[in-house]
């Protein structure tokens, strides 16, 4: 909502500056989010007018015309449509800058010297209509500046209201709240009714009622709408962002503006038979201004006439009944409808205008009457004609009600935290022009009945609240009984997990829960899509069932900015839809590819493999310290690369992923070295078993070193779980320090160098012991894996 | 005996000439060895008159111990002269960069909600989190929000084809604590949070905490106090605020926070107010009973205003550059 300060200070007097009254209406609940200053960024213009044209001799398109500016005379010319004898309009003399800095002088257009220029709206920056010249009223003062004549030294506020403050979308209204903030009172204004000249009156029938409990109507005829609206009302439109259209709609906007209640009016001649408000039919439909058609439906409230729908009830006008300038009778509209009638209709058709945004919100039921006489008075007084007598249509009983709210003042006191003189509460009740009827202890509030927003005793203490100033309350703080924290060791926090990355050298990256549908198709091929219905971009229409594709769109956009070692990790919900349910998960991906260390002296860039994240993955299962065991199984996954990928469980249980990206893929996502990725479910990273200690071995340990020939497809985990069999308990650990495949192993063998560390808990072990472990665990394997002892 | 002393003159030459352990061991070996000019002197003390016998055998052995420290100091000091050579040719450059993985960053979101969090955590406040895919029942309609209300415009919804939609704010997990736990309760909920907007200063997901606390005396001016200390103790200054009437159909009152920042102009970092008691009547609290405030804030936003970032997107973009700067 634009507020434009000359007007509202026609409403209530104040002294303080534009700043100051943006300061005191945002700190009261009326957020002002800018200040603008408006005057003419040309200099030296004044209002003149032509007083004889004559075709120029040298050019069809361009005029000579004979400019007054009271004392002198100018020779102009011009190539303006509308350059005609008789027009008053704004003159750029000789020595005038216009707004671009261009410094008017004597110049000769086609042979004909030219002192001086005739503006449009255009070239003074006031609108971007370049069609001809300003058109002003014919007894503006001829010679006086332009920007004077017209009060170019005005400050508009834009104020972004609340949906709860419908009553501000008017310069009334928010005079109303000038008034109250500063302890003022408005001007006072008295509305003169509009005599009736004839008794010319269309009637009305108000079938939804309910939907529309008061409609004002009132025909006016014989007008002269090809007559133009004053400079003072379309700069005033314009200030506020709407366009001149023509006298009529210009008054009624105007209007609008002023007393926050839309009209409309009908072309009168163009409506056949009486009016009917009612609810719209699935098989009409209705041509709007511009011309375009919708459907209508049955809840939709529309204005019919015997012939059919001819408006948007409380939206917009249909075309057929438009108010044009050759119109010469019409049907004034004042209607009180619902906020509920309208609310969602506008969307509905995507057609936001200034009425229906003022009917949702609810404007002043007690309004139309003072509206119709104003725009009667302005219409008269412009364009002419007469008027017929106003008449009311209603029906009281669905009228909003005005809500008596209790308000305690043991409430208000406890809400605020501080006490509140009874005084100052009647006094703030009454600046808001709210009536009160005095209880013990208590108020019975009825607020005035542009106020939509005041039903339950919190409204009133907000009222209360925001009048004696938010910043003026006091600030306490809470008595609370003490209670200590928790530093719990049980459960590990997400942020333990990030640490550890973070350590082992990834960053953490966000990307948006929603991403490609090709991409999210692709690397989860099986699973259904949740598909969002308005998505920003077509391209964003899924969500994700993993965080990998936000990590390969990070490492793409990384990769393309010259960074070409990328270790990234996210943490983030993921989606998944199974028989039409969706589950979400918390999950933990990460993305490494390129050199293991970032480029050092003494270090070969070796590219990151599987086996280096696979670390990283470790690390994080080190954090849990829980006994149980993780698996990595070979597995296949359609982003990965087959035999380079495992899926990784934890007691039997699939919890995540590790691979190598698919070359395919690498491929089409033009990545250039290899990638590894790898996914976990989150909640197996966050329990932790706390440490319980166990006394330890002081004893020597003895190291055996085995190489075992084995087959090919014989795992290193199996290896190790039978070593751990064969070994008993004097069998500490095993380290798997070799693998070789080549010469002098069969092809379908390979050569596994395993370290068997013994220990005894109370002695020093001997080459018997020893020997009695090695040997069970050699048969073992040769048993079970048909393992050799390599020569 | 000047033949003694004259060996001994000659021995402590040679022991200060050698310059290497084979050399020394070598005047060792000539003086001391069993073939030494030394011990031959001492296999020739029998010859000796006895009265004279004792005298020589003395300046022998003295001759003997002291050539035998001398040496052994000689050893010492060579032993140190070839560690030093040999540290001489290993030195180090020793301001070449350390080996090994360098440490990678956490993003300045995670960072600043981890401080929020633990600002409020150790104030009581605990954390409950909840889905980003939510009903229409837990994102509006229990916060007072009915179908067709204006202020659901105000909030730009994804919706998805199952009819859900995404979580506009956090609020929905604040619903959910209350009807579990009743009152009185004090948490907080962090989350991710989507809106259908995308320019500057918005974009489509972003991070959000909110806060509530339901009690039987709590109070706006309550409210005020914690909001007073949170922004002193984010920003590890003090900050002047500015509180004013604003609308939420889930308070009432209802307030926006500004912060002033050091240009002078007032910035909008949060919204809060006293819970409206239709939201506690939906979760079944006795409004009569018990009051509460919530509050609810961009984490982006006030990422932004700490690290001076001047465009949210590029939390978004996830540059390695961008992201190496928060360390």
């Amino acid at each position: 909502m634009r507020v434009n300060l000359q007007w509202l200070k026609e409403w209530i007097n104040f002294e303080f500056d534009s700043d100051e009254l943006a300061n005191k209406l945002t700190i009261g609940g009326l957020e002002v989010g800018s200040i603008e200053q408006i005057h003419l960024e040309a200099k030296g213009i004044v209002v003149a007018k032509i007083i004889e044209t004559q075709p120029h001799p040298d050019a069809d398109r361009l005029v000579i015309c004979q400019v007054s500016t009271g004392k002198h005379d100018h020779t102009v010319v011009c190539g303006a449509p509308n350059a005609r004898k008789g027009l008053m309009t704004a003159y750029a003399p000789s020595g005038s800058v216009f707004p671009d800095g261009r410094k008017i002088e004597a110049t000769k257009i086609r042979n004909i010297l030219s002192d001086g220029m005739l503006c449009s709206s255009y070239d003074l920056n006031l609108t971007d209509d370049n069609k001809g010249l300003i058109e002003l009223e014919s007894d503006a003062p001829i010679g006086s500046s332009f920007d004077k004549f017209l009060g170019l030294d005005d400050v508009v506020l834009d104020l972004e209201l609340t949906p709860n403050r419908g009553d501000c979308f008017s310069i009334l209204g928010v005079a109303r709240e000038v008034a109250a903030l500063t302890n003022k009172n408005l001007n006072s204004y008295a509305f003169n009714s509009v005599k009736a000249k004839s008794t010319e009156k269309l009637s009305v029938k108000l079938s939804a009622e309910d939907s529309c409990p008061r409609f004002v109507g009132r025909v006016i005829k014989g007008v002269s709408n090809k007559l133009f609206t004053p400079s003072w009302i379309t700069e005033r439109l314009r200030r506020v962002g709407l366009r001149k259209i023509n006298p009529i709609v210009d008054i009624t906007n105007y209007v609008m503006l002023e007393l926050g209640q839309p009209l409309h009016s009908y072309d009168y001649d163009n409506l056949s038979g009486s009016i009917n408000v009612r609810y719209g039919k699935k098989s009409e439909t209705l041509s709007l201004l511009g011309d375009s058609v919708i459907k209508l439906d049955s809840d939709v409230l529309v204005i019919a006439d015997d012939a059919g729908p001819v408006g948007l009830a409380g939206i917009m006008g249909g075309s057929s009944t438009a108010v044009e300038t050759s119109t010469v009778n019409i049907f004034l509209e004042a209607a009180f409808f619902t906020p509920s009638s309208i609310i969602g209709r506008a969307r509905k058709y995507a057609l936001h205008t200034d009425a229906s945004h003022r009917f949702e919100r609810g404007v002043d039921p007690e309004g139309q009457i003072r509206a119709i006489e104003r725009a009667t008075e302005l219409i008269i007084d412009i364009v002419g004609g007469e008027a017929g007598p106003t008449t009311v249509y209603e029906n009281a009983q669905y009228l909003p009600e005005a809500p008596s709210v209790v308000l305690r003042r043991s409430k208000l006191e406890s809400i605020l935290g501080m006490t509140v003189e009874p005084e100052v509460v009647e006094s703030i009740m009454c600046r808001l022009g709210m009536s009160l009827e005095k209880k013990e202890d208590s108020w019975v509030v009825t607020p005035p009945s542009f106020r939509f927003d005041i039903n339950i005793e919190e409204d009133l203490i907000e009222e209360v609240a925001r009048i004696i100033g938010y910043d003026t309350l006091p600030v306490i703080s809470e008595k609370c009984t003490q209670k200590l924290g928790i530093s719990t060791e049980k459960k590990l926090s997400e942020y333990h997990v990030i640490n550890r990355l973070v350590e082992r050298g990834y960053s953490e990256v966000i990307s948006y829960g929603f991403v490609e549908k090709q991409l999210e198709k692709s690397i989860n091929p099986d699973s259904e899509l949740v598909s969002i219905i308005n998505p920003l971009s077509s391209e964003l229409s899924v969500m994700r069932s993993s965080l990998w594709p936000g990590l390969l769109g990070v490492a793409r956009r990384n990769l393309s900015r010259q960074q070409s070692r990328i270790r990234i990790f996210e943490m983030g919900s993921v989606f998944c839809m199974k028989s039409n349910k969706i589950s979400e998960k918390q999950s933990l991906a990460g993305l490494a590819l390129g050199p293991i260390y970032s480029e050092h002296w003494d270090f070969d860039d070796k590219d990151v493999d599987y086996f280096d994240i696979k670390s990283d993955v470790e690390s994080l299962f080190d954090l849990t310290n829980l006994d149980c065991e993780i698996e990595f199984l070979s597995a296949e996954h359609p982003a990965l690369a087959k035999g380079k990928t495992a899926r990784i469980l934890k007691e039997n249980k699939p919890i995540g992923w590790i691979g190598e990206l698919h070359p395919s893929f690498q491929q089409s996502l033009e990545l250039k070295s290899a990638v590894i990725m790898f996914s976990l479910d989150i909640t197996s990273l966050l329990l932790h078993k706390v440490s319980v200690y166990q006394q330890y071995s002081k004893y020597p340990s003895v190291r055996r070193d085995l190489a075992l020939v084995l087959h090919e497809d014989i795992k290193g985990t199996e290896v190790v779980s039978c070593i751990k069999k064969a070994g008993g308990e004097l069998l500490k650990e095993i380290k798997i320090f070799d693998l070789y495949r080549g010469k002098g192993i069969e092809s379908s063998e390979k050569s596994l160098a395993v370290g068997l560390i013994l220990q005894h808990t109370s002695r020093t072990l001997n080459d018997t012991d020893i020997d009695k472990i090695i040997g069970a665990v050699t048969r073992r394997l040769k048993d079970d894996l048909g393992a050799a002892i390599r020569k | 005996m000047s033949s003694v002393t004259q060996l001994l003159k000659q021995a402590q030459d040679e022991i200060v000439a050698a310059d290497n352990q084979a050399s020394l061991d070598k005047v060792r070996v000539k003086y001391l060895g069993k073939k030494g000019s030394l011990t031959s002197y001492l296999k020739e003390l029998g010859s000796l008159p006895s009265d004279k016998r004792a005298e020589a055998g003395k300046a022998i052995n003295d001759a003997k111990n002291s050539l035998m420290s001398e040496i052994k100091l000689r050893q010492s000091e060579l032993q140190a002269d070839s560690i030093a050579s040999k540290l001489l040719l290993d030195k180090l450059d020793v301001s070449l960069p350390g080996r090994g993985q360098k440490p990678g960053r956490v993003h300045p979101i995670t960072r600043t909600l981890q401080r929020i969090t633990d600002i409020f955590t150790s104030a009581g406040f605990e954390t409950r989190i909840g889905p980003e895919i939510e009903d229409d029942y837990y994102n509006f309609t229990a916060l007072n929000i009915p179908e067709n209300h204006p202020a659901r415009a105000m909030h730009d919804t994804f919706y998805l084809e199952s009819g859900e939609l995404l979580r506009t704010h956090t609020s929905p997990v604040q619903i959910r604590a209350m009807q579990n736990e009743g009152a009185p309760i004090r948490l907080i909920a962090p989350g991710r949070v989507y809106r259908c907007d995308s320019d500057l200063t918005h974009t489509p997901m972003f991070t959000q905490i909110e806060g509530l606390a339901v009690g039987a005396d709590i109070s706006f001016a309550n409210l005020k106090a914690v909001l007073y200390e949170f922004v002193s103790n984010f920003f590890e200054r003090e900050i002047e605020l500015r509180f004013r009437p604003a609308y939420f159909p889930f308070t009432e009152p209802s307030a926006e926070v500004d912060i002033r920042a050091e240009s002078g102009e007032w910035l909008e970092i949060l919204g809060c107010g006293m819970v409206h008691p239709n939201v506690l009547r939906n979760v079944d609290i006795d409004s009569e009973k018990f009051r509460g405030y919530a509050f609810g804030m961009g984490v982006d936003r006030l990422a932004m205003l700490r690290y001076g970032v001047d465009d949210l997107r590029l939390f978004f973009e996830n540059d390695l550059p961008f992201l190496a700067q928060f360390s």
